[in-house]
């Protein structure tokens, strides 16, 4: 290294940190250069957010150095860290939900003025400083966030995820503003999935890989590639582009799942669509076009408003997720939360299903139980160390776990709705592989995500939904991001596509507004 | 690759570690009473039979209670009406069974668990059905049944069954085990444990860990809230029971059992936020608090300054039982 420790703004060097039997970081290490924005990649539980944590001293690390311009800093809290310029802002806006936004500002010291300026720069000027948090849509307080944090000019930015479940047009404010910080005196580190967007504003990126920092690479055209090398080690496997084989469809076939005119006030409309068993059907849509109610009517969470769902060509109607879960639709969400109990084990999650029905009084079969466990576990490749409490495992680990609840018993129809987001890309091909594996073995996947990629790579055909209604039915092999998100955006094929989403993704359909946790027992009254 | 049989190897270790783990608070606790008990026994070198007998009987309404209180708080709840629920079950045995054959008193036993069922059961429902919150619901009709108890018998007395009161005093076989010991042993034994290992016990637990994705995952949250309520009153009235064989009347006025039920419930490593622990800590956790009681006397404290330090005692010992889970967590 050709620099000496006095040109670094921030040098971390043998950061190390274990959970129990977990080890988290082993010896990592970062140097960021004054005025660069820095990439910090890594599959899921490489160590990234452990990292960002440390630094942002809500973590304390077991062993390790950090140096802020030159000077060694031993950092106890978040306080003390943003006193000392270390400054993060994560995906879950840390705004305090029954404040107005100027208390929130209040809150952390956040001088108004710049507050003012950035807000402005990120494209929310006009935004009522006394509105309440917990009313403000959720993609606006994670850039207020993000204003907050810009306000007090820190000296080392960091970002973790912050624009994974960002709409395009906010994600690309987002970008232009960092691309804006370079070259003068301030630094940024940037966490994403997202290899275009590090592509796009980043100008060094330090690679972590099971806790360890396996290479820094400058961000040039065709870096992309190196960075996911490092990522995965010796399984670099690049992406195929097909993953299964067009095949013909008995034309007599019965549809598993037909959904006729379902309708739930303004939010869908007449959404109409078949889904066969044997194929993996896309569901492609911008945010908040429908697909969360289409979604939660299939999986029993919320009664149709309008419409008709059959399972089998016979009419169904949901009460509860139950009945929905015995006419054998099973439901994987995007937010882990949502999903697991996060204290309990991983057994008693993946048991959680079959073993709902109060009806049947007697004793849980114990052993058979372990027995179907131990099967999903092992299919999924669940890594289940640290299985005593789900909360302890990686995201990725997370949301196997979820899946394999449902492989244990056998799937049928498969509602996935953007199982991937946030996840590593190591997981995301075994996710991929599962799912072609369940088509191949006769099931039924539904599977709505914001990456257009994964259409062209795992689905059999793709059907758009644009303000309630589907729009179109794409075969996946004129599934291409381009007409994809034409059709996304309801533009006819000939039409350009809109320059700022030149990137092909589309954000993933976060509900705007706290979650709704409420709507859950909605259908259990008199159940 | 034999992944397999790696894995299954872990998972015996997993096993092993979480068995531990998870029982790691009470084993503490189980410790904590050894103490108290070695602390008594010097202190006191003519604590013996008549001690632990009296022990074990001062503890059996307590337990109970806390039981009750243990089912619903995993399953995310509260209930502040245990005490009351104790008193109006209680009088209704004593005033049932006063004067009358010791074979009416079997039927009345009976009716009176029924009737813990269905006072749970409307605990329960007006959670569900109301949706006002569980402390709210509960707090309220602790008053509602206490008037109940108070219209049912307005000063303590009544009756027990002979073989009633025999089902708790005395000792069985062996003079060191109190018959009321075994008795809590066989309640939570035939009840509890059952339930834990049915369908209803894992929902119980879903949904006080995570309601949303209980209900995400089929399970019905209300009714398995009602079901926690139920077996909540249910547990209560055997604790009435408790109190009615052990005193040999019925009082309506209820004990210090919900708060303490409460208490009991925390020092025994339930979560207050649901989802977490079970009944066998909150019920050493009653021993201990009784023992720290007997201590006091022994030491001829002023009893008012007992309560005192019981309080006291108490937030040492989650306080301490805290830090402990937290630099374990750490490590």
């Amino acid at each position: 290294m050709t620099l000496t420790n006095t040109d670094l703004l921030l040098e971390a060097t043998g950061i190390s940190k274990s959970y129990g039997p977990v080890v988290a970081l082993k010896g990592a290490s970062l140097a960021v250069r004054p005025g660069e924005v820095h990439a910090l990649v890594g599959a899921n539980g490489a160590g990234k957010s452990t990292l960002v944590k440390i630094l942002t001293g809500a973590v304390h690390p077991d062993s390790g150095r950090i140096v802020v311009r030159g000077r060694e800093r031993t950092v106890h809290s978040p306080a003390e860290a943003r006193r000392g310029g270390l400054v993060s802002v994560y995906q879950e806006p840390a705004l305090i939900p029954d404040l107005d936004i100027r208390s929130n500002l209040r809150l952390t010291e956040t001088p108004l003025q710049p507050f003012r300026h950035w807000l402005g720069e990120l494209g929310l000027g006009e935004l009522d400083l006394s509105s309440v948090a917990r009313r403000v849509p959720l993609a606006s307080l994670r850039i207020i966030d993000l204003a907050r944090a810009l306000a007090i000019e820190p000296d080392v930015l960091m970002l973790d995820e912050m624009t994974a479940a960002l709409p395009a047009d906010l994600t690309e404010r987002v970008l232009e503003v960092l691309h804006r910080q370079r070259g003068g005196n301030r630094s940024v580190i940037f966490i994403s999935h997202r290899l275009i967007e590090i592509a796009a504003v980043c100008d060094r990126a330090t690679v972590l890989r099971e806790g360890e920092t396996v290479g820094v690479v400058g961000v040039t055209g065709g870096s992309e590639e190196r960075i996911v090398e490092l990522m995965l080690g010796e399984i670099v496997e690049a992406l195929p582009a097909r993953m299964a084989e067009p095949k013909e469809r008995a034309s007599d076939a019965t549809p598993r799942l037909t959904a006729r005119a379902l309708s739930d006030g303004t939010k869908l409309q007449n959404a109409s669509f078949d889904l066969y068993p044997g194929e993996v059907l896309g569901v492609v849509a911008l945010e908040g076009q429908g697909q969360d109610e289409l979604f939660d009517m299939l999986a029993g969470s919320v009664r149709p408003g309008g419409g008709e769902l059959l399972v089998d060509g016979k009419p169904v109607f949901f009460h509860h997720p139950a009945d929905a879960i015995r006419a054998g639709l099973v439901y994987v969400a995007a937010d882990r939360a949502e999903a697991l109990l996060m204290q309990r084990s991983v057994r008693e999650n993946i048991a959680l299903p079959f073993t709902t029905r109060l009806r049947n009084w007697g004793l849980i079969d114990l052993r058979g139980e372990q027995r179907r466990v131990d099967s999903a576990v092992a299919t999924l490749q669940i890594d289940a160390r640290a299985g005593v409490e789900v909360r302890r495992l990686s995201g990725g680990n997370q949301q196997k776990v979820t899946i394999a609840r449902w492989v244990a018993g056998g799937v049928r129809t498969m509602l996935c709705f953007d199982p991937t987001r946030g996840i590593d890309i190591r997981t995301k091909l075994q996710i991929y592989v599962l799912l072609r594996d369940l088509a191949e073995a006769g099931a039924a996947v539904l599977l709505y995500t914001s990456e257009l990629k994964e259409v062209q790579l795992v689905c059999d055909r793709a059907v758009v939904i644009f303000g309630g209604r589907v729009v179109a039915e794409i075969d996946a092999a004129d599934a291409d991001e381009p007409s994809l998100l034409r059709a996304a955006y309801n533009l006819r094929s000939d039409a350009p596509t809109p320059e700022s989403l030149a990137g092909g993704m589309i954000a993933p359909a976060a509900s705007t507004g706290q979650p709704d946790v409420a709507k859950a027992d909605g259908p259990d009254v008199g159940a | 690759m034999n992944g397999i049989a790696v894995a299954s190897r872990q998972r015996t270790l997993g096993a092993a570690v979480a068995s531990s783990r998870r029982n790691a608070w009470t084993l503490g606790l189980i410790g904590f009473l050894v103490l108290l008990l070695v602390f008594t026994k010097v202190m006191q070198p003519r604590y013996g039979v008549a001690g632990v007998q009296n022990l074990a009987i001062s503890v059996l309404p307590l337990a109970l209670a806390a039981v009750a209180q243990a089912v619903v708080v995993i399953a995310g709840g509260i209930d502040l009406s245990i005490g009351s629920m104790m008193a109006l079950t209680s009088v209704v045995a004593a005033t049932m069974m006063m004067g009358q054959s010791e074979e009416f008193g079997v039927a009345v036993v009976l009716g009176v668990l029924l009737l813990g069922l269905v006072l749970g059961a409307v605990n329960g429902g007006l959670v569900v059905v109301s949706r006002v919150p569980d402390i709210v619901v509960t707090l309220a009709m602790s008053f509602v049944w206490a008037g109940c108890a108070l219209l049912v018998r307005a000063a303590p007395g009544g009756g027990a069954a002979q073989w009633l009161k025999a089902l708790v005093l005395g000792s069985l076989g062996n003079e060191w085990i109190p018959k009321a010991a075994v008795a809590l042993v066989v309640m939570v034994g035939l009840i509890w444990i059952p339930v834990v290992r049915s369908r209803l016990g894992l929902s119980i637990y879903a949904i006080g860990s995570n309601r949303l994705a209980a209900f995400r995952s089929g399970v019905p949250v209300g009714r398995t809230k009602f079901f926690a309520y139920a077996l909540t009153g249910l547990y209560a009235a055997l604790g009435g029971l408790a109190l009615t064989a052990s005193t040999g009347i019925g009082t309506p006025v209820p004990g210090p059992y919900t708060l303490m039920s409460v208490a009991a419930v925390v020092l025994g490593g339930v979560s207050l936020a649901g989802g977490r622990g079970g009944v066998f800590g909150p019920i050493v956790a009653v021993i201990v608090l009784q023992m720290i009681r007997t201590d006091m006397t022994f030491l001829s404290i002023d009893s008012n300054l007992a309560y005192v330090a019981q309080g006291v005692i108490l937030i040492g010992v989650v306080m301490f039982g805290s830090l402990f889970e937290l630099r374990r967590a750490r490590a």
